[in-house]
């Protein structure tokens, strides 16, 4: 790979490790707070995945640029506007609705996502994608069933799942922008054009929700700027509990 | 005496395990449940604390294995109130229980997770005195009791050892690591020998448990093996055991410790420790957070079925 792309691929894996860090964390707040103890269980068993693929691209990263930065370094020594997630990862969990709703929709595009990842000339970003796809297909298989359950449960569930998707929805349009440096990237044949992957996922989702008797939102309003730095104020609050640790005593092992 | 009952006594008698079909006395039924009951509520009501350091682990290794740690415990939980449905109690029972103050739980979990050094002194000895307690139950006369400890121990020895390794990071680490261990088993230390109950000149339940072989050695025994093999553990990573009366008995050839402040003891089982009304609260809150959730689960189901039935 051209050598010029390589501070651009390490910005890469540094943001897609904060997609799965900060789902991770969130996920793992319903950790004794599900709604019975099996689903306790499970939503923990996603957010290890999340963490695991966040570990594994912390890493590459930390490889590539060969400045003696760990996995935790990445993690836990950058602040709110060095974090590049998308914001949809960030969200607080809000109720179980809202917590499925957004799982659903982050699996149905990792799917597609790490399904094309899979291609990369990376061997090591293809090689991570083909573990991410094993797990999220699992996942997809979870979050779809919740949905058709609550959609189709009882009117509260179903009222709560439809204002979880109706909060949700202004948070999609960022999955699928791509940045001028992506863009190199993309070119180069190493990451995924995200933009190309829209039309599906929305299909993809749809088709779920209108078998959960739910109504696809009808919501303007969108937002973005994670991959930017620009985020909502809630990523503050959550590095703040996450990084506090190391942020109290600085240079330590644990 | 009737046959059942004999029948009973001698599989007893020969270290036959009672199965779920066998014929049982009430009361060693009720026993059983009580003990599984209160051994599920344990490992349930046990994740608060430990939950209390999830989003604060210092690594994501650090994270990795206090998330995973905990989903055995919820795992082992799961387990054990299957095994203890046997009995012919539902787990929505047996949960009812508890949230009516009738079931206990280790007093243990009434204590709070203040720092990150609390974490590695419950997997260290929490898990540690659990364990001691489970493989002498192992033998336990009520088959799937006995089966579940099987299980159930080698993941604790796992928990206890990471424990163990996290707690020796820290002893030998900075100075202020150093003190946030030490201060931790402070804490620790003596509400950990209290989760084996009282001495046993004092223990309600022992005499008849041994006897059913339900409970194969006394608190005192299995008390004192967790303190000998514990103590050198500590010497070995520089912490010491806040007992100014411990020390080496050679006649005996185990530790000697000070006196158990058992009116501690009686005020946290009673319910009145430093966190018994937040732990139960939060089962209480997550329950009924998640009625809406279970009832939907269920009227989805109920309709898909009628779907299949037309």
């Amino acid at each position: 790979m051209d050598a010029e792309l390589k501070p651009a691929l390490i910005e890469y894996c540094i943001a897609l490790g904060d997609d799965s860090v900060i789902l991770g964390h969130r996920l793992s707040e319903w950790c004794r707070n599900g709604p019975f103890l099996e689903e306790d269980l499970a939503l923990t068993n996603v957010s290890l995945d999340f963490i695991g693929r966040a570990r594994m691209l912390y890493s590459h990263a930390a490889e590539l640029e060969g400045a003696g930065r760990s996995e935790d370094d990445i993690a836990y020594l950058r602040d709110c506007r060095e974090y590049r997630n998308l914001l949809i990862h960030e969200l607080p969990n809000g109720d179980f609705a809202f917590t499925m709703a957004r799982q659903f929709m982050i699996d149905v595009y990792d799917m597609a996502f790490f399904t094309e990842l899979m291609q990369s000339q990376e061997p090591t970003l293809a090689a991570i994608a083909a573990k991410a796809v094993k797990e999220s297909r699992y996942h997809l298989r979870r979050s779809e069933d919740w949905i058709k359950r609550l959609g189709d449960g009882t009117e509260v569930s179903h009222e709560r799942v439809q204002a979880a998707f109706n909060q949700l929805w202004g948070y999609v349009n960022e999955m699928f922008s791509v940045s001028e440096q992506e863009q190199l990237l993309i070119d180069a044949g190493v990451a995924v054009d995200r933009s190309a992957l829209q039309q599906n996922w929305h299909t993809a989702v749809q088709a779920v929700m209108l078998e959960a008797t739910l109504e696809t939102p009808d919501e303007d309003w969108t937002i973005s700027g994670g991959r930017e730095g620009i985020h909502t104020e809630h990523l503050g609050y959550l590095l703040a509990e996450m990084q506090f640790l190391q942020r109290a005593y600085p240079g330590q092992k644990w | 005496m009737d046959s059942l009952q004999a029948s009973f006594d001698e599989k007893i008698a020969n270290e036959q395990r009672i199965e779920p079909k066998d014929w049982m006395p009430d009361a060693f039924r009720k026993t059983v449940l009580r003990q599984m009951s209160q051994h599920a509520h344990s490992e349930v009501i046990g994740m608060q604390p430990e939950g209390n350091w999830i989003t604060r682990a210092p690594t994501l290794h650090r994270k990795v294995i206090l998330l995973a740690k905990i989903q055995d415990e919820g795992g082992h939980g799961l387990y054990l109130y299957s095994a203890a449905e046997t009995l012919g109690t539902s787990r929505e029972e047996m949960v009812q229980a508890l949230h009516d103050g009738k079931a206990k739980y280790a007093s243990i979990f009434n204590y709070p997770a203040l720092t990150w050094a609390d974490i590695g002194m419950i997997g260290w000895l929490v898990d540690g005195a659990a364990i001691v307690n489970q493989v002498s139950l192992q033998r336990t006369s009520y088959g799937p009791y006995s089966r579940a400890m099987i299980r159930i121990c080698k993941e604790e020895s796992f928990h206890q050892r990471q424990g163990y390794e996290a707690t020796m990071v820290l002893a030998r680490g900075s100075a202020e690591q150093k003190a946030m261990a030490q201060d931790a088993l402070d804490r620790w230390w003596w509400p950990a020998l209290m989760m084996f109950g009282p001495h046993d000149t004092d223990s309600a339940h022992t005499g008849q448990s041994m006897k059913w072989k339900l409970k194969r050695e006394s608190n005192d025994v299995l008390r004192q093996r967790f303190v000998d093999q514990t103590v050198p553990q500590a010497e070995f990573i520089g912490l010491k055991i806040p007992d100014p009366e411990l020390r080496w008995n050679e006649d005996r050839g185990s530790y000697d410790f000070g006196p158990i402040d058992w009116d501690e003891f009686m005020r946290v089982i009673a319910g009145d420790g430093p966190c018994n009304r937040q732990r139960l609260a939060h089962h209480v809150r997550a329950q009924q957070d998640g009625q809406w959730v279970r009832d939907a689960m269920h009227a989805y189901e109920t309709k898909r079925q009628a779907r299949e039935v037309a």
